[in-house]
């Protein structure tokens, strides 16, 4: 099934396995995480992207486990370095988060604390997972603010969060995602706050930190001109599943999944003297709700191409090209 | 080169100016109650929200308002929709300024312009049937003799925004973004208006939905001959919509252009930026070359030209002087050095 990352999960600085995340109410059991599977390479950058209700943050929130309850992980496995972290006492947990796996989520003003000065904060971090002294802690903490490149660093250190502006701050919290020195940061939607000049500065300053380190990243994003510029590698997820999963490049010029072909010619692009407006092309209906997932391949009702047996039965993932995808239209429909 | 200008040209021709915006600005006073500026020796803070912003919309085009947070563009359209008194300047909509004008020619001209907002769903009613939310404007002005005229009124509306007609006896919270938004565009062509204000339409929508709705709004304006405000964030939904461009920055408009003329030679330095930080759907490991820096505090935004902090090409004047607009090849430009930016 993983015939193009060639990893086996002891390899892979991250390994997905048959995700599942189910959230059990008085409708019924929802599974807004449904099977996903992926890898992440060090130093790769992955990017995870879907519309809303794909089930993108919450495969996030389940790797370092930080889902709200009721949501739990069903089924499935994740190893981080060969280690299988989804079965971790909380102990252990504390330990790989903001240690081996750095976070950085939308909003900046969550991963901070408004009562603590920047400085203390970062340093409190290298102690806790570093275990370095105070001073070197301090070093360390305006060394983190220099390379996300805060101006005045050493002035900044004493600020608290709200002397910060809103680029800054996610600055900041990439600093703090990274102080730990992390194998992995989980990124979730880190620019979608922050105006189109500042998402393009910290991008960059994401992209270019994580590979001088050999960090991995996991981009969790909706705007595919993101995922273009950012990332290495990508998956598309539609109603918890992954759709296709792929380099970059691939899958955004030749998606083998409608689905992915869809979202790409949907988009507006902006070309800079690109004179014609193409019509844009629309995906039919919306993103199913969690209580009335189609059967079979989710995606049936909105595609174009649908078969018998996609309302029937799931498909499996099989390689295309230099992707994995999710569609009937590549494999072998089975006798029945 | 004269093919481009004349090429270039064409779409400002098309049309008499349906919308004049005149010197228009607004300041906001975002002083400390008094007693605290006593105490504290603060002086009063106003914000100038708007800043002396001058543009016409062409009959039945589309005009798009960018820029990015804090630029104005959402109290630009507050007092084009007459919901905000200029504090300066004024907005002709055909001529009558709705500001001055008494109530009853007001009605008239309120009728002529709606609004389709952000978020469809707070700005739906949720506990009024879809069919009254529609019905609303008809019933408001009087442009229905009786209660069966109204019902086929909304289900002719509802079937043309894609809807169908049994959709009319639910209640909001029984559809998708989409379709909220498709709602909300259904109760903007009720009262059937010329002049649609939009501001950020599709920005609360997934990608896919955002499609269906730009691509509603542009059969519709074909259809009915509509004149579009479009105010965005998002270049790539300018190209795809506007005809004329204004590009906004602190409250100052800097640069407009036809959507050709700034996507092909953008003039301002801010418009280059905004173009070279979008990103783009083939820009494969593209590294940013970013004017750095961020938008300044807009109580107290740098002197001259408000962009001259961030700007490569800034000089002693543009720090000292509010670059005047004129005209740039085919742009109208604040800049100073705006010759210095062509290809």
């Amino acid at each position: 099934m993983t015939a193009h990352t060639g990893a086996t999960p002891a390899q892979s600085l991250l390994s997905v396995r048959d995700l599942i995340v189910e959230i059990p109410t008085r409708r019924g059991v929802l599974r807004p995480v449904d099977g996903v599977s992926f890898e992440i390479q060090a130093g790769e950058i992955l990017g995870v992207v879907g519309e809303s209700g794909a089930g993108k943050s919450i495969t996030g929130a389940a790797i370092i486990r930080l889902l709200e309850r009721p949501a739990r992980i069903a089924g499935g496995s994740v190893h981080l370095a060969g280690r299988r972290i989804d079965t971790l006492d909380s102990d252990s947990l504390r330990r790989v988060r903001g240690g081996q796996i750095g976070t950085v989520f939308q909003d900046p003003s969550t991963s901070l604390d408004p009562l603590q000065r920047i400085g203390d904060q970062l340093a409190e971090t290298a102690r806790l997972h570093l275990g370095v002294s105070r001073s070197n802690a301090r070093e360390r903490a305006l060394q983190a603010l220099i390379d996300v490149g805060i101006p005045g660093a050493a002035e900044r250190l004493d600020a608290y969060p709200h002397e910060f502006s809103g680029g800054m701050r996610q600055r900041v919290v990439i600093a703090l995602a990274l102080i730990g020195e992390p194998d992995l940061v989980i990124a979730d939607e880190p620019t979608t706050a922050l105006d189109v000049s500042v998402q393009a500065q910290v991008l960059g300053l994401l992209k270019n930190l994580c590979r001088e380190r050999g960090t991995g990243v996991m981009l969790i994003t909706h705007d595919m001109g993101v995922i273009a510029e950012t990332t290495d590698r990508v998956a598309v997820l539609y109603a918890g599943r992954v759709a296709e999963v792929g380099p970059t490049p691939a899958v955004l010029t030749d998606a083998a999944h409608p689905y992915t072909r869809g979202l790409m010619a949907s988009t507006p692009n902006p070309i800079p003297g690109d004179k014609h407006q193409r019509r844009l092309q629309q995906i039919p209906g919306s993103m199913p709700g969690l209580l009335s997932v189609p059967t079979g391949c989710a995606f049936h009702p909105r595609c174009e191409h649908t078969m018998a047996i996609c309302s029937q039965r799931r498909p499996p993932s099989v390689p295309v090209r230099s992707s994995d995808v999710g569609c009937w239209l590549h494999s072998e429909v089975p006798e029945t | 080169m004269s093919a481009v200008v004349s090429e270039f040209a064409s779409s400002t021709e098309a049309g008499q100016a349906l919308v004049e915006v005149r010197a228009l600005t607004r300041r906001f006073d975002v002083s400390s109650p008094w007693l605290n500026r006593v105490l504290q020796r603060e002086p009063r803070r106003i914000l100038t929200a708007v800043d002396d912003v001058s543009f016409d919309i062409a009959r039945g085009s589309t005009y798009a308002l960018v820029g990015e947070s804090g630029s104005g563009k959402s109290t630009i359209a507050k007092m084009v929709l007459g919901l905000l008194a200029p504090s300066a300047g004024q907005v002709l909509i055909d001529g009558s300024d709705l500001s001055r004008a008494d109530a009853a020619a007001n009605a008239n001209v309120r009728r002529r312009v709606q609004m389709i907002f952000q978020d469809p769903h707070a700005s739906l009613n949720p506990r009024w049937r879809v069919g009254d939310i529609i019905s609303e404007p008809i019933e408001a002005f009087g442009l229905a003799a009786n209660s069966g005229e109204r019902a086929d009124r909304v289900v002719e509306l509802l079937a043309q925004v894609g809807l169908s007609a049994a959709d009319a006896t639910k209640f909001p919270h029984q559809f998708s973004g989409g379709q909220k938004q498709r709602i909300g565009i259904a109760r903007a062509l009720a009262s059937n208006p010329e002049f649609i204000v939009c501001d950020e339409p599709t920005s609360a929508l997934d990608v896919s939905v955002q499609a269906q709705v730009l691509n509603l709004m542009r059969d519709l304006q074909a259809e009915l001959g509509l004149t579009y405000l479009f105010i965005t964030h998002d270049l790539s939904v300018v190209q795809y919509m506007a005809d004329e461009v204004g590009v906004l920055y602190l409250g100052r408009l800097v640069e407009t252009a036809s959507r050709e003329a700034l996507f092909a030679s953008p003039r301002h330095p801010y418009t280059r930026m905004l173009l070279e930080a979008a990103p783009r759907l083939d820009g494969f490991g593209r590294e940013h070359v970013i004017d750095g820096g961020e938008i300044p505090d807009p109580i107290n935004p740098p002197a001259g030209c408000h962009y001259h902090p961030r700007c490569p090409l800034a000089n002693a004047r543009c720090q000292s002087e509010i670059p005047l607009v004129r005209d740039v090849q085919w742009s109208r430009v604040a800049c100073h050095e705006a010759e210095h930016t062509g290809l």
